[in-house]
């Protein structure tokens, strides 16, 4: 039943976002929604789809929300409520909504979900439940956490939102770009986060990087004429271009230089290409569209021998220039080798050298000892390989320098 | 990221501590799950029985060897463990300093390794 799952989770923000515009209280209605859609996939198969299946969840949301938000009130022994005298049962209303809801919704739900209150993996957890659909118990497999860890993250970013007030509204024009930074952050975390995944114990994990350009599909959708929307849409489809040759059979990461290309997605490839090629004539420049640019540059070079390192270290320093960070220059590292050799690849990674940031980070490590290698330094890089396998955290990553290691030393 | 905190103890003392300060001691590393459970960074944990009641196993040209006892001989040994989830290092290493055992033996605080990984 992968079509009814993908229709329930296209349909989950316009229903909640029309049951939170009527009843406020989105902690409790982003329950009610979810218990709406688990009731749907219980039943559509058996029954068939409703006649109108936006309309069919959003009444269902709404009287369990109602019978919830009754029940709270007489056992508070209040006075019977506004909310039960407010005209129109749910099921009548639930056409109204229908009317209502528009494609702004998801990004409405993603304002709410990446609300400034929250730490990145609450507004990430909260935003693949209300937003994206999935239940808990996908989002803690994603995660590799227990069910009740996650739920509790959920939980109590949602009483945080509405601790602060939080209404179903987008924000003032004055927030908005900041706040549509941070929904982007969450979006490109969500890519990161599934695109890293590898199989082994998680091969049941859901997708999420899926997930992530499918919300960021819906974002651009909204807003077609944000630059840097498109921009990291692109940088997600340029990078997934590449999914297939990234990991052999056993897990193992292979890098880039050593991908099958043949293996890389040419429609994920002309799409991402197109679209940051649109986003950089339009402007104004930034981070997602200069990344996304770089994966562009890489991904038309059928061999890596064709790679022109000179645009992608142009393009580097634009993005230095526009976001600096210590990864930003590790990167550009690499091109600057690339292009001037590695010792000059070595002098660039020496101004890294005391920042607290990435000192201890096993990719300088490992990018220090892969220059020293080129430069025929074979015993400093084999100690840098070394360095940086101990400091890796991620297991295929220090299995990768390790045996990088290994070669270096003779035996691998 | 998920950090695993180890426990040690000096089982002597921990036997020869006062009553009252063994209940303290339960009670604030309860009161501690608590709070890390509400957090949404509580992954799971587990007590371990007395090192004693340890067995040691080494297998040498295909054969075990099974001996009574921690592996290896130490006045501390480890006593339980807590697997958290959360932000930084930093964090990791106040949750540490805030278990009741580190302030009379100590605690470990060892990043798990992830089954995920970029290329490089």
């Amino acid at each position: 039943m992968n079509g009814l799952e993908d229709l329930l989770r296209e349909l989950a923000p316009p229903v909640l976002a029309a049951v939170v515009r009527r009843y406020g209280h989105f902690d409790l209605a982003e329950d009610a929604v979810q218990e709406a859609l688990i009731a749907a996939a219980e039943q559509w198969p058996d029954r068939g789809l409703p006649d109108r299946p936006t309309a069919w969840l959003i009444t269902v949301a709404s009287r369990r929300l109602t019978d919830q938000l009754r029940s709270e009130e007489s056992r508070r022994r209040r006075e019977e409520t506004a909310l039960a005298a407010e005209p129109g049962t749910p099921a009548t209303v639930a056409a109204a909504d229908e009317q209502t809801a528009d494609r702004d919704d998801t990004l409405t739900l993603l304002f709410l979900c990446c609300h400034q209150e929250l730490s990145p993996p609450s507004q990430l957890a909260l935003t693949l439940r209300a937003v994206g659909g999935l239940t808990t118990a996908e989002i803690a497999r994603a995660f590799l956490v227990p069910e009740a860890t996650m739920a509790q993250r959920i939980s109590r970013a949602k009483q945080r939102i509405a601790a602060a007030g939080a209404g179903f509204a987008p924000p003032p024009a004055g927030e908005w770009a900041d706040r549509l930074a941070v929904v982007l952050h969450v979006l490109y975390l969500m890519f990161n986060e599934g695109y890293a995944a590898t199989s082994g114990p998680g091969a049941s994990r859901p997708e999420l990087a899926a997930e992530a350009i499918r919300l960021t599909r819906a974002v651009h959708r909204s807003l077609p004429g944000d630059a840097e929307v498109t921009g990291l849409l692109a940088l997600m489809l340029l990078t997934e271009a590449r999914h297939p040759a990234r990991t052999t059979a056993d897990g193992s990461l292979v890098p880039l230089a050593e991908q099958d290309r043949s293996l890389w997605r040419p429609d994920l490839i002309e799409e991402g290409t197109a679209l940051v090629t649109g986003a950089l004539t339009t402007g104004p420049l930034g981070p997602y569209q200069l990344q996304a640019a770089i994966a562009a540059v890489h991904a038309e070079a059928k061999h890596p021998s064709d790679t022109d390192w000179r645009q992608i270290l142009a393009l580097y320093d634009l993005l230095e220039r526009v976001a600096p960070s210590p990864v930003v220059t590790l990167n550009r590292a690499v091109a600057v080798a690339m292009v001037n050799g590695p010792q000059a690849g070595l002098d660039v990674l020496a101004t890294l050298e005391g920042d607290d940031r990435i000192a201890r980070q096993h990719r300088l490590a490992g990018l220090l000892a892969h220059f020293r290698e080129l430069a025929g330094q074979p015993e400093a890089a084999l100690a840098d390989y070394r360095l940086a396998a101990q400091l890796a955290t991620s297991l295929p990553e220090r299995r990768y320098l390790e045996s990088r290691a290994a070669r270096l030393a003779g035996h691998g | 990221m998920k950090y695993m905190l180890l426990i040690y103890q000096n089982p002597a003392t921990w036997r020869d501590l006062p009553e009252p300060d063994r209940q303290a001691i339960m009670a604030d590393a309860g009161a501690l799950i608590a709070e890390l459970t509400g957090t949404g960074e509580w992954v799971g944990g587990e007590a371990l029985a007395d090192p004693s009641t340890a067995k040691a196993v080494r297998v040498r040209d295909g054969v075990p060897a099974v001996t009574d006892g921690p592996f290896a001989e130490a006045k501390e040994q480890m006593v339980g463990y807590c697997i958290v989830d959360c932000e930084t290092p930093e964090r990791a290493v106040e949750i540490a300093a805030r278990w009741p055992d580190a302030r009379l033996w100590g605690m470990e605080v060892r990043p798990l390794l992830s089954p995920d990984g970029v290329e490089m």
